[in-house]
């Protein structure tokens, strides 16, 4: 039976020769994942089920990076609660302070995750590792607990919408403005309960930064999981991180998709998504020259090196507008270490940023950054929900690091094309 | 499995966000957790919510982030059940697993109106409209989820399997 990449994954994972979209599987899990959010309370539900033994010590992933350097006392408890059980059941992928980053940063980085694999995370933007060609969906913490004593879940095997782009991306234009594009002809919930499928002409030029952007985004169409085919540049960042050489599938020629989208590229300008919604997207022609009191480069989704390396050649000998607030995080220690060594950081402080410790900072309006009454942020981050990164009448709008960078240095939201 | 309430309306992508701000994520304590549900869209819904009320949602209610949290914040504040025409996949999941009703229906967020009083059988999936004398049926669930529900959530299904 033809198969796309995300029903073989799955088949393999259940046991089974194949399975097609609406059935209900059970899969075994190759990486669990939660963070000082969601560990807690996945940590309840395990001591709550009686288990006495993790599935595996080595297939567990736990890393503080939402609130981290604990930002209260009810923080530190939370991280002290899910470092009490990484240390009783000794648990391989703990991230310690000084370790730790950003969850979907550090894991393939450290080459954790390889093509392939079923990785099951609480947390949405769990789905970042399809940019690795895996199998990746967020759960909430009763899932998670379960999985952790168990190694197995269920899942419902998801119908798939194709996403091809096609044609040449013009500069400044990149795999942000593909996924923020895509949003935009999707919607929230237009992918609900499926999967999507990354592909064509496009997909295949970009780095594994890029598609990590794109994969981490598909959960805000609503999507169960995104997934790109691993090809050459795959092998080449898993060679440099990973003993294990992982399974490179592909979907076969005659799978069946739900729907396809045909998408070209080759007029497409930066885009931003304006409040209160990742799908209310704008190319930045059209977008109103919006005054800023903060930008912010980081978070899962452009944290990585690729993106600071790109605001930097930008700002390069520039300054930060006036009244604007400059924030940026590297999304892991090596990041960060990198970043020094090329002389980012010293390129990003003469701008005029501040720049944090490794952790999702102000994304989630709980730590680090947090805007006020009336404040306008831009965020190279993944959701402007009402109140998403502060006071409930502050706004949120998104864009890439190139966009966030130029911003920051005008102080409205504006291209790279206007510096 | 029935339950009775008064009606809070809501509309489309109500996200896990406006459920429960992110800041109020640093405790694990549902109480704790259930003082914030609502916080930033409608102050006014902790103090006033009753138990077994209803919330009534358009589309994709609980889209956005994975935090559990939601769900347990709602139903620790009193909430009997969500009512909306469709549910994000991980909020619906996450809600079955705590043993906190939800259910799919696209009438009922027409017909209702806030401050209703609506009455839900969970095991025949009926849910009444007082002020409208009118039954609907909520889109049907599988029996094993169903299951979870009656035993109060996945931890207390497996327990008893």
């Amino acid at each position: 039976m033809p198969m796309t990449i995300t029903e073989k994954i799955l088949a393999e994972h259940a046991g089974r020769e194949a399975v097609s979209p609406g059935e209900l599987v059970q899969v075994d899990v190759d990486l669990a994942l939660a963070n000082d959010i969601t560990a807690p309370l996945a940590i309840d539900v395990f001591d709550r089920l009686g288990a006495r033994e993790v599935f595996d010590r080595e297939k567990i992933a736990l890393v503080p990076d939402h609130f981290v350097p604990n930002k209260d006392i009810e923080s530190a408890q939370q991280v002290k609660v899910t470092r009490e059980f990484a240390r009783k059941h000794r648990i391989k992928h703990f991230f310690e302070l000084g370790e730790t980053g950003i969850e979907h940063v550090i894991l393939p980085e450290k080459g954790l995750i390889t093509p392939g694999d079923l990785i099951i995370g609480a947390d949405s933007h769990t789905c970042t590792y399809g940019a690795l060609g895996a199998f990746s969906a967020g759960v909430g913490s009763t899932d998670l607990g379960a999985i952790l004593a168990t190694g197995k879940t269920w899942l419902k095997v998801p119908a798939t919408i194709k996403l091809v782009y096609e044609g040449e991306l013009s500069p400044w234009v990149g795999g942000k403005d593909l996924i923020l594009y895509t949003l935009g002809l999707l919607g929230v919930s237009g992918a609900v309960y499926h999967s999507l499928e990354f592909t064509g002409e496009v997909t295949e030029g970009l780095s594994m930064s890029q598609r990590f952007t794109m994969a981490n985004m598909a959960v805000e169409a609503g999507a169960k999981n995104g997934i790109f085919e691993p090809d050459e540049i795959t092998k080449e960042y898993m060679e440099e991180r990973s003993d294990r050489s992982g399974n490179f599938l592909k979907s076969d020629l005659d799978a069946c998709y739900e729907n396809k989208f045909k998408i070209r590229v080759d007029d497409m300008e930066p885009q931003v998504a304006l409040p209160h919604s990742p799908d209310n997207i704008r190319p930045i022609s059209e977008v109103d020259p919006v005054v800023l009191d903060q930008v912010f480069l980081g978070s899962c989704t452009n944290g990585r090196l690729e993106d600071l390396r790109d605001a930097a050649r930008l700002l390069e000998g520039r300054k930060v507008a006036d009244g604007v607030r400059f924030i940026v995080i590297p999304g892991s220690p090596s990041i960060y270490r990198e970043a020094i060594k090329e002389g980012i950081v010293e390129t990003l402080l003469d701008v005029g940023a501040v720049i944090g410790p490794p952790c999702c900072g102000p994304c989630l309006g709980g730590h680090m950054g947090i805007l006020a009454e009336g404040e306008r942020a831009l965020s190279t981050s993944n959701r402007n929900f009402v109140g998403r990164m502060g006071h409930p009448k502050s706004e949120v709008y998104l864009s890439s690091p190139v966009v966030a960078a130029a911003s920051a240095v005008i102080g409205r939201i504006a291209s790279p094309e206007d510096l | 499995m029935k339950i009775e309430g008064k009606v809070w309306m809501f509309g489309d992508h109500v996200d896990t966000d406006l459920i429960i701000p992110a800041r109020y994520l640093n405790v694990s304590d549902k109480n704790e957790l259930a003082k914030h549900c609502f916080a930033d869209l409608r102050p006014e819904f902790i103090k006033e919510v009753g138990v077994g009320d209803i919330v009534v949602a358009g589309i994709n209610f609980g889209c956005g982030s994975s935090r559990e949290q939601a769900p347990l914040a709602m139903k620790t504040a009193g909430v009997g059940a969500v009512i909306a025409k469709s549910f994000a996949r991980i909020f619906y999941r996450n809600a079955f697993n705590i043993g906190f009703p939800v259910l799919e229906s696209e009438e009922v967020p027409e017909q209702v109106r806030e401050g209703d009083s609506v009455s839900l059988d969970l095991s025949k999936g009926e849910i009444v409209g007082i002020e409208q004398d009118k039954h609907f049926y909520a889109r049907p669930i599988p029996d094993f989820m169903r299951d979870i529900l009656k035993a109060g959530g996945l931890v207390e299904y497996l327990k008893k399997r």
